[in-house]
């Protein structure tokens, strides 16, 4: 047994840290607050359509502000706390003392801290982005949207969406290379296999966005003519470029949470995960089919009957890899002894709830009568079962899972409860009823809608619904806090579960582990599964802090301000960006 | 550790869950919804619709199937004090076969069918009785009908029993024409020109909307379908296609304020240099042609019943209505105002 770590230190201990498991707590505590800032948004949008032609927001407020939960929810919230548990929990779970590039790991929280800033900051310059997250051509040219807002989104997500690209390269890295002996790649826990599975999808689908972006920012600022018709172009072109990166975003914000329940239901059903090599290849098959699917997104655009007939089919298949995962959780659950700790109720709920968003995803993969679905609030409710009550729940389950690991911790049981389950009836709540109003023909993307076509109802419910969502969150808070002021009780493996990342103490100490593990086995913890370590101490070296990916991060900051503000700002951006890189590069390392 | 501490206590919240939802089920089954895509009215829209109810009873089957095994393993397999511990097993071949194989089977019986109406609604039109050219605007809709010499807006003429042939273009940004009671959507995309069909089979006047985000107004860039009669539809069609007026003088009119109305529309106003109304000097392209405009039962895309007073709000707050949209406030005086309307009503 190692002894425990602490996260003593002032703020630049934090500033300059290269430690994979503070760079994860600091994902964690601002994609948190992302969550909250886009559920705030959420909450503004239910306001509105709680009632026919109300007046809580303007119709550019309301278009504000729908697009901006979007951006947020995915590419802040969700997508930085899944990084959270991949940056702190992937490197314990392969034996790892660290990630294989400490430092540009801090460079991609700085990237990705500062792009969320810088386009949050928008609402304070003169508005956000008002053309959705999808920000389709060419409502988005300097015609139809002269404001800064699709500047702010262009940039903002350029750096964000570089530190994803950056922080996928680090951990495919770290996961080919710095296994502990012994673990095979059918030996990862699940986490790790979605993660790297991850990793691929982002490294893969964020730079069709980056360059679609790029030839928006040029039809923008230079006169290009990408997306102009009037000049050759074809606002059809973002579309493409813009789902094959949208739909694989998908499984990038749903794979890690599948990555989370894997982890969680077999700890808490005390019986191994069924179908381990099936689990991983229909993770893999998923992603593989992800990206073939994306035009699913466009069937109303006129491709044809071959184009709409291919990929209708091919998403069809998705069904199937997604099926198998769904049926062997439960046989992982079947004949077990389950335990509903929080972290259980939170992955029990993701099956439930996935099933539902599954099968209307189903609904839309059938062409014609997506014709009818897309862009309706079926649709909404479609993707927030997939997204909510799917990435969400997961997410949560991971924290009630791994909070003893990384704060040495627990959250409170009756607490994590009442969470839950006022979480599950305000999610049911609010997303249900949408499928009702979508198919009765409420359009999605609306800041009002009239009274006198039966949409009263559904969305009075949706916005109780909302506030009891709300509730939970905030109940979710209280725990947070007050766990936060307990004495540090937890065991190194509280849970009995049987993965590596448990067989140190809770919160590890900086070096993780004393000895590299010699792993023997798929669940170590339950079968005598680590060597026992050679005698003596294990030498082994330590990465020291360093603030130069925080200036190189800081420089780029300066060039995307500087697009808006004038050309002095983009060079001094460069200058600072290059000190950053000089510095980095002839850091002594002792 | 609090181990043995049951966080699971019994199945009333499930219970409270089922009851809200049934009662949710009911309330969403009745009703009147006249934008439902559940409530077809022509051929294509009732293909969609059986499709999509034969995909929805597998999609149940499934879910019962599905969640009911879950409810199970979490009442059969809660941990009990004093119990066994599980066997740890790692899989079973056969089984996931067979639920590889389930899903493959059930989705040959969604895709056959989606393919076959995919096939039989994506296609040219099998005829063309009526066409007409859809012109999405920021945020209005613009409809020619070529062979009839008719131009409108916002308001959809066809006769029952035809098909219903569309070419659908944008002047400004991707809209989407929708329906929900005669077709699915078809995006209007700027550049190129898209196609859809209907045939309608039932009289009555339906409700649309654009169903693709278009900026700030996109809420309000509604529209009317009219299944008319096929008498009903050829009077229309031939008021619609006739000048308001022949020559360069005004219709004669009993009441005054008329033609002051058109004094100012075609004078201090400036609405000429957006609208025109065919038979007269105002041939402006921008916005909607008011030819006839006052037979027409709703305006501004359908945001307003088109009466006197919501002609005046129209004319003088045309940014309250319709925040963002190109109408110009030109300032007129409430006199004015009511004087356009009443001019603007006679317009049968």
């Amino acid at each position: 047994m190692t002894t425990g770590g602490t996260y003593a230190g002032g703020i630049w201990s934090w500033i300059t840290t290269v430690d994979h498991k503070r760079i994860g707590i600091l994902y964690f505590v601002s994609s948190l607050v992302f969550f909250l800032v886009g559920g705030i948004e959420a909450m503004f949008i239910r306001l509105q359509l709680a009632t026919p032609e109300n007046t809580v927001l303007s119709a550019q407020a309301y278009n504000q502000l729908f697009t901006m939960h979007g951006v947020t929810m995915l590419l802040f919230a969700v997508m930085p706390m899944s990084a959270a548990f991949f940056n702190f929990i992937v490197p314990l779970q392969i034996g790892a003392r660290d990630v294989a590039f400490p430092r540009l790991n801090a460079f991609s929280y700085w990237l990705f801290l500062f792009g969320a800033l810088f386009l949050n900051s928008s609402f304070f310059l003169g508005g956000a982005p008002d053309v959705g997250w999808f920000a389709y051509a060419n409502l988005t040219s300097s015609q139809f949207s002269p404001g800064h807002g699709v500047d702010f989104y262009i940039l903002g997500l350029a750096l964000a969406g570089a530190g994803s690209i950056v922080a996928a390269l680090n951990f495919i890295v770290t996961i080919i290379n710095l296994r502990a002996p012994g673990m095979t790649f059918m030996r990862l826990p699940l986490f790790t296999w979605m993660t790297f599975v991850v990793s691929f999808l982002i490294i893969l689908a964020f730079p069709p966005f980056t360059i679609s972006t790029v030839f928006l920012l040029f039809d923008r600022m230079f006169g290009t003519l990408f997306f102009e018709p009037a000049g050759g172009g074809d606002p059809r072109l973002w579309q493409h470029l813009f789902w094959i990166f949208g739909h694989p975003e998908v499984y990038i914000l749903i794979l890690p949470a599948f990555g989370i329940i894997s982890d969680v239901i077999p700890t808490f059903s005390r019986k191994p995960l069924f179908g381990y090599p099936v689990v991983v290849y229909s993770g893999v098959l998923i992603a593989f089919l992800g990206f073939g699917v994306w035009a699913h997104h466009m069937f109303a655009v006129g491709l044809g009957p071959v184009a709409t007939s291919a990929f209708s089919g091919l998403t069809m298949l998705i069904a199937i890899p997604t099926g198998v995962k769904i049926f062997n959780w439960i046989a992982t659950m079947w004949g077990g002894a389950l335990r509903f700790r929080s972290a259980m109720l939170f992955s029990i709920g993701l099956v439930a709830m996935f099933v539902i968003g599954g099968l209307s995803g189903v609904m839309h993969s059938s062409a014609p009568a997506d014709l009818q679905q897309t862009d309706t609030y079926f649709v909404v409710a479609h993707f927030h079962y997939v997204l909510f009550g799917g990435s969400i729940l997961g997410l949560f389950a991971g924290v009630y899972y791994w909070f003893p690991k990384v704060t040495g911790r627990f959250l409170n049981e009756r607490l994590g409860a009442v969470h839950f389950w006022l979480m599950f009836l305000g999610l049911n709540l609010t997303f249900f009823p949408m499928h009702f109003a979508g198919l009765h023909g409420q359009p999605r993307r609306t800041f009002t809608y009239p009274a006198g076509l039966g949409f009263e109802g559904f969305n009075m419910v949706s916005t109780v619904g909302a506030v009891v969502t709300f509730l939970a969150v905030l109940v979710f808070l209280v725990n947070l806090v007050r766990s936060l002021r307990t004495a540090p009780t937890a065991e190194a493996n509280p849970w009995e579960a049987s993965t590596l990342e448990w067989s140190i103490s809770s919160p590890p100490p900086p070096h993780n582990f004393d000895h590299t593990p010699e792993v023997t086995s798929r669940d170590p913890l339950w079968h005598d599964g680590i060597a026992p370590p050679p005698p003596g101490e294990e030498e082994f070296h330590m990465p020291n802090p360093s603030f130069w990916p925080l200036v190189v991060a800081g420089g780029l900051l300066l060039v995307m301000a500087g697009a808006l503000v004038g050309l002095p700002l983009v060079l001094l951006g460069v200058a600072v960006t290059l000190v950053g890189i000089y510095g980095w590069s002839f850091e002594p390392i002792h | 550790m609090t181990d043995g501490r049951p966080g699971y206590r019994g199945h009333r919240p499930i219970l409270v869950f089922a009851a809200l939802a049934i009662t949710l089920v009911a309330a969403a089954c009745g009703g009147d919804f006249p934008q439902s895509s559940l409530r077809p009215q022509s051929d294509v829209a009732r293909e969609i619709d059986s499709l999509f109810r034969g995909i929805f009873w597998w999609a149940m089957g499934v879910l019962v199937v599905v969640e009911g095994a879950l409810v199970v393993a979490i009442i059969r397999f809660r941990e009990r004090p004093g119990a066994e511990k599980p066997k740890p097993v790692h899989g079973n071949t056969a089984l996931e076969i067979a639920w590889t194989l389930a899903p493959a089977l059930i989705l040959i019986f969604i895709g056959v069918p989606t393919m076959i109406t995919l096939w039989r609604v994506d296609r040219p039109p099998p005829s063309s009785d009526i066409r007409v050219e859809v012109i999405g605007h920021q945020w209005w809709w613009e409809f020619n009908y070529p062979d009839l010499g008719v131009t409108t807006a916002n308001e959809l003429h066809v006769p029952v029993g035809k098909t219903v042939d569309l070419r659908l273009k944008s002047a400004d940004v991707v809209h989407s024409f929708w329906f929900p009671r005669v077709a699915g959507k078809r995006d209007l995309v700027p550049g190129t020109e898209n196609q859809l069909w209907f045939t309608p089979d039932s009289v009555g006047v339906y409700p649309g909307q654009c169903a693709e985000f278009c900026g700030t107004s996109h809420a309000l860039m509604g529209m009317l379908l009219f299944v008319d009669t096929p008498e009903e539809f050829e009077r229309w069609a031939a008021r619609e296609a006739s000048p308001q007026e022949s020559g360069a003088e005004p219709r004669p009119s009993d009441d005054p304020s008329v033609l002051a109305g058109r004094e100012v529309f075609f004078g201090a106003g400036g609405c000429i240099s957006c609208h025109a109304i065919r038979g007269t000097p105002a041939a402006g392209i921008l916005g909607p042609d008011l030819t006839h405009v006052g037979s027409r039962s709703t305006i501004a895309a359908g945001v307003l019943d088109n009466t006197p007073d919501n002609l005046v709000r129209w004319i003088n707050e045309p940014h309250d209505v319709k925040p963002g949209n190109l109408m110009l406030d030109m300032g007129l005086s409430d006199e004015q105002a009511r004087q356009v309307s009443a001019y603007l009503l006679s317009l049968e």
